[in-house]
């Protein structure tokens, strides 16, 4: 052979030897492999082929329970209870069209309907139920029932579902499930989602998903010829997910609810010093089990086409101009940079003359002379405006981004909104138009381009009452696994410090308190009553012009005026005014006067709030 | 560049083997593409395409004399790591693990390009190293860093598969070149001795990850269920097989992934014990085939070369079917020529395409 070439060295010939070992090695490999052919085709042959001909193995899942939510007290708000789903096996069924008719005749549901969801299920393994109806009733199950034998391939399915114990009870907060959107799927499937599955759509639901969820399990069944289950071979059980405490208290929550009532706003509770969020109602409000259910189009749509916008969380979606909740920046800047200090008395006439315009103070005969305190304490329009004047707006919005508007609490809820704090070079930016002198004082007195979110002013008035920290506001306060041993405990967050000098906080502290305890406050109608009058309450009322009053119009009677121009009214307040526990703020869309519609509504929540403490503190006394 | 004598030595057998593989393949592709009376037939013509390629490639792989993969195997091998390291970087993540890397016209799985890469490169180190005796340990240092730094690579993708993959045809050549009995025994006992240490440093999914591949007992609703259904589609193939298109297992979708690395079922179950054996039979003769490209070849490089292309081709080929069959972990290897799959296709005909060129030039002289 010319193979062996004269050049073949020594080393190639002793690779040669090595091929018998090598051909030897490969052949006996494939030996192998034809006798465990052998033994799965000829031996056990038979067996196997009997198995597939029944298609017999098949795989189920278990689906997990979804975690249980708490508020601070340890009362369940949200839970689980058992659905009753109908569902059809297709291979298992010998007449569809047969079978479909039966099942709409004992459930009173069109035939239609029931093809249409069976020809639409997605062509995924074999073997696996085809779902027909969610939810069923106990009449339904006990009909579908008492019918098994003759309906072959259907079967009933039990599913944990979730359950809102309380009925629209905080429904923005903890938010409601849907079912996993096609779209949504596609990057969700290596996380373990499944067609069919349900998922946190909004709310504490939709953020704390990942904890709440648990891990699918899912069994080998050996079924007979019919599909009924004969045996279970393999299980992997389900892993139920995690608990959540909540900051939320219930009493208060309902209490502020309540307060809301037939009313379009939001009133949220903080404490101060934790950030924990006591109580967040926005109204209206909608009912979660709704979601749960399945919505019909006509229910869906009366939600959408509501002008009160339902689904909105007011409290941290919602951007209002804020009116004199807005005056503290103002006066901490004007006493910081030194345009005014603390004795510096103007005099307001009730009207101020700029150019060719005349800005008008809300009290229509005019303050007379007053210093700092009383102007905040009165909220004299005309006294702001010549801060406003002095200070130009970009010291103000400096000043108000200090008190962090204009940016995002960082609530872990989803479509927090940012607020907006307006600067010249941002008005030309956005309108092309330059900054004009005026709108300095509208600016000055919480009107304008000047936006904010409710959960924006209770932190930015948190600080105020804790001594200038900005925590973030906390709805979860830990993670618990079903033993309720603790996963997690997500301790308080400070983001940010007020840079003011002390004294200017400790004025500020002063003035707020005089606008509800002094007589001459205009937040007087948050003063706590009965046993609880000798909590001080301190606060700052607010009145935000929707549009802009025609100037030389005579004022008309607010209930004159059509509903969608009525002012909207503000109350920020916190109490104690000497060592703050509870932070509340206000907002009631187009309700008028923060010091008459707003005003009450904060007392009400701070009465239950310092009530509730009495009687705990009155049993831990007699305990 | 093609003489006559180049021709006369074209070796006709392990074409037409190929060919009969890939025959066999679409055939059984087809099957298992077919549902319900319907073809799935965009990646039938996927596939088709991929082949179009790969004749092309594999006309490429035989034309160049082979010397020139001598002369350019270590910047190859570098090309090959560099890939790989591409894909860990901005590699496309499918199911949990980044093994795809786009390249603006088609995607491709990079680790299975370096499988001939590191052959070449060590084809080449061995050819230029020559030894009596065996080698020593010391003297396999470099050509360990060649092994272990794409089995390292593609692990960390992972595809742990594949990594092992890689680690046998390496160590099937550094067997074949010959290693001295002492170091063999020595290199062993270290190995050996490591793995514990490596359990050690696994995280406990890492840890569980391996179990499940060693036990797929152990996932009773994934890779457990996928053995089961497969015993269940080979096994009731019994001797003459259901007939074309009559496999009702993989047919009804039981088997995941029946068009790609379980394609052996569908094969199995729709043709038999004698189906089996033929595409078996078929396979033992490329790579006798293969082998003897090897044994003929004149020249070191040649010689290593058609060896490490063919331990390619038989390591698939033995890890495929003992997966499929429940004799080895569940791990993501294809079934060369028949398995769906472009990366794959392309790069075992050029395999193959070399294992030509090899066969081709053995009695040409070289300067």
């Amino acid at each position: 052979m010319t193979s062996f070439s004269p050049l073949s060295t020594s080393s190639i010939n002793g690779e040669r030897l090595r091929y018998p070992v090598v051909l030897y090695l490969v052949a006996s490999v494939f030996v192998v492999l034809l006798l465990r052919l052998w033994y799965l085709q000829i031996i056990r042959g038979d067996s196997y082929r009997n198995l597939s001909e029944n298609n017999r193995i098949r795989l189920e899942d278990i689906v997990p329970t979804r975690g249980i939510i708490y508020d601070r007290h340890g009362r369940i708000l949200v839970d689980n209870r058992p659905a009753f789903n109908l569902a059809i096996v297709p291979e298992d069924v010998s007449d569809i069209h047969l079978t479909l008719g039966q099942l709409s005749g004992l459930l009173g549901v069109e035939q239609a309907q029931f093809m249409e969801k069976f020809q639409s299920a997605p062509k995924g393994a074999p073997f696996r139920p085809v779902l027909l109806k969610r939810d069923m009733t106990r009449d339904e199950v006990a009909a579908v029932e008492s019918h098994r034998f003759d309906l072959s391939g259907v079967m009933v399915q039990i599913e944990p579902k979730r359950s809102y114990e309380r009925p629209s009870f905080a429904a923005h907060l903890i938010g409601y499930l849907g079912e996993i959107e096609e779209a949504q799927l596609k990057g969700k499937r290596s996380q373990g989602y499944k067609l069919g599955d349900y998922l946190g759509k909004y709310g504490v639901e939709l953020e704390w998903e990942e904890a709440l969820k648990g891990e699918r399990g899912g069994r080998q069944v050996e079924a007979d010829a019919a599909g009924r289950q004969l045996r279970i071979l393999r299980e992997v059980p389900s892993q139920p997910g995690h608990n959540l405490v909540l900051t939320l208290d219930t009493g208060l929550q309902l209490r502020a609810e309540r307060a809301l009532e037939g009313k379009a706003g939001a009133i949220i509770a903080l404490d101060p010093n934790t950030g924990d969020v006591l109580a967040m109602a926005s109204s209206p409000a909608f009912d979660q089990n709704q979601f749960i259910r399945g919505l019909s189009a006509t229910e869906w749509q009366s939600i959408v086409d509501n002008p009160l916008h339902p689904l909105e969380n007011k409290s941290i979606q919602g951007q209002y101009p804020i009116g004199s909740t807005f005056k503290p920046v103002v006066l901490a800047a004007a006493l910081e940079d030194g345009v005014v200090d603390p004795n510096t008395i103007l005099s307001c006439y009730g009207e101020y003359r700029l150019g060719n315009h005349v800005y008008r103070c809300w009290k229509k005969g005019g303050h007379g002379e007053l210093a700092l305190h009383q102007a905040l304490v009165q909220s004299c329009d005309i006294y702001f405006y010549q801060l406003g004047q002095k200070l130009g707006v970009d010291r103000m919005a400096a000043y108000g981004k200090g008190f962090r508007l204009g940016r995002k609490t960082l609530i872990r809820l989803n479509n927090e909104a940012a607020g907006l704090v307006p600067t010249a070079e941002w008005k030309l930016r956005r309108f092309g138009v330059p900054w004009q002198k005026g709108e300095d004082l509208v600016t000055a007195i919480g009107q304008g381009f000047l936006l904010a979110t409710p959960i924006q002013m209770a932190v930015f008035y948190a600080a105020i009452a804790n001594g200038g920290k900005f925590l973030r506001p906390r709805v979860v306060l830990r993670v618990e696994d079903p033993d309720g041993a603790v996963i997690k405990n997500v301790g308080p967050e400070i983001v940010g410090q007020l840079n003011l000098n002390p004294n200017t906080l400790s004025f500020l502290q002063g003035a707020l308190e005089g606008v509800v305890q002094e007589p001459r406050g205009t937040g007087r109608v948050a003063q706590l009553r009965g046993k609880l009058h000798e909590i001080r309450v301190a606060g700052k009322t607010g009145t935000a012009q929707v549009i802009r009053a025609p100037e030389d119009e005579e004022e008309q009677d607010e209930s004159e005026i059509p509903y969608k121009f009525r002012d909207h009214a503000w109350f920020v307040a916190y109490a104690p005014a000497e060592a703050p526990e509870i932070v509340v703020a206000v907002l009631v869309e187009h309700g008028g006067h923060g010091g008459s519609a707003a005003a009450p509504l904060a007392r009400e929540v701070m009465e239950e709030y310092f009530s509730s403490r009495l009687v705990e503190e009155r049993v831990a006394r007699s305990q | 560049m093609i003489d006559r004598r180049l021709i006369q030595n074209f070796d006709w057998v392990l074409l037409l083997l190929t060919a009969a593989i890939i025959a066999v393949g679409l055939v059984t592709l087809y099957s298992a593409l077919s549902y319900g009376g319907k073809v799935h037939a965009g990646i039938l013509t996927r596939q088709l395409y991929w082949y179009g390629l790969g004749v092309l490639v594999m006309i490429l792989a035989f034309s160049l004399d082979y010397q020139w993969l001598e002369r350019f195997a270590y910047p190859a091998y570098v090309f090959g790591i560099v890939l790989l390291v591409a894909v860990l970087l901005q590699g496309k993540t499918v199911s949990g693990s980044k093994r795809w890397l786009d390249l603006g016209l088609v995607v491709a799985q990079p680790s299975e390009l370096m499988k001939p890469l590191l052959v070449i490169g060590l084809a080449r180190f061995f050819a230029r190293q020559e030894k009596r005796g065996g080698y020593r340990l010391r003297e396999l240092g470099l050509p360990a860093i060649m092994v272990i730094v794409p089995v390292v690579l593609v692990a960390m993708e992972p595809d742990l598969g594949t990594s092992a993959l890689l680690l046998a045809i390496s160590v099937s050549m550094i067997l074949f070149v010959g290693v001295n009995l002492n170091s063999l025994l020595l290199l062993a006992g270290i190995s050996l001795s490591s793995l514990p240490l490596f359990w050690f440093l696994m995280k406990g999914y890492q840890r569980q990850r391996v179990l499940t591949l060693l036990d797929p007992g152990r996932d009773p609703l994934g890779a457990g269920y996928h053995i089961i259904q497969s015993k269940i589609a080979v096994g009731s193939g019994q001797f003459w097989g259901k007939g074309f298109l009559k496999g009702t297992q993989s047919q009804l979708r039981f088997i995941p992934e029946h068009h790609t690395d379980f394609i052996f079922t569908v094969l199995a179950e729709e043709w038999g014990f004698v189906g089996s054996l033929l595409l078996l039979a078929l396979f033992l003769c490329l790579l006798l085939r293969g082998l003897n490209v090897a044994r003929r070849s004149r020249d070191q490089f040649g010689v290593l070369l058609g060896f490490g292309i063919t331990a390619i081709i038989f390591w698939h080929v033995a890890v495929n079917i003992a997966m499929v069959l429940g004799m080895l972990p569940v791990v993501g290897i294809p079934l060369p020529l028949v398995s769906y799959g472009g990366s794959s296709a392309v790069v075992t005909m050029a395999s193959v395409g070399i294992l030509l060129n090899v066969a081709m030039r053995k009695f040409v002289f070289q300067k």
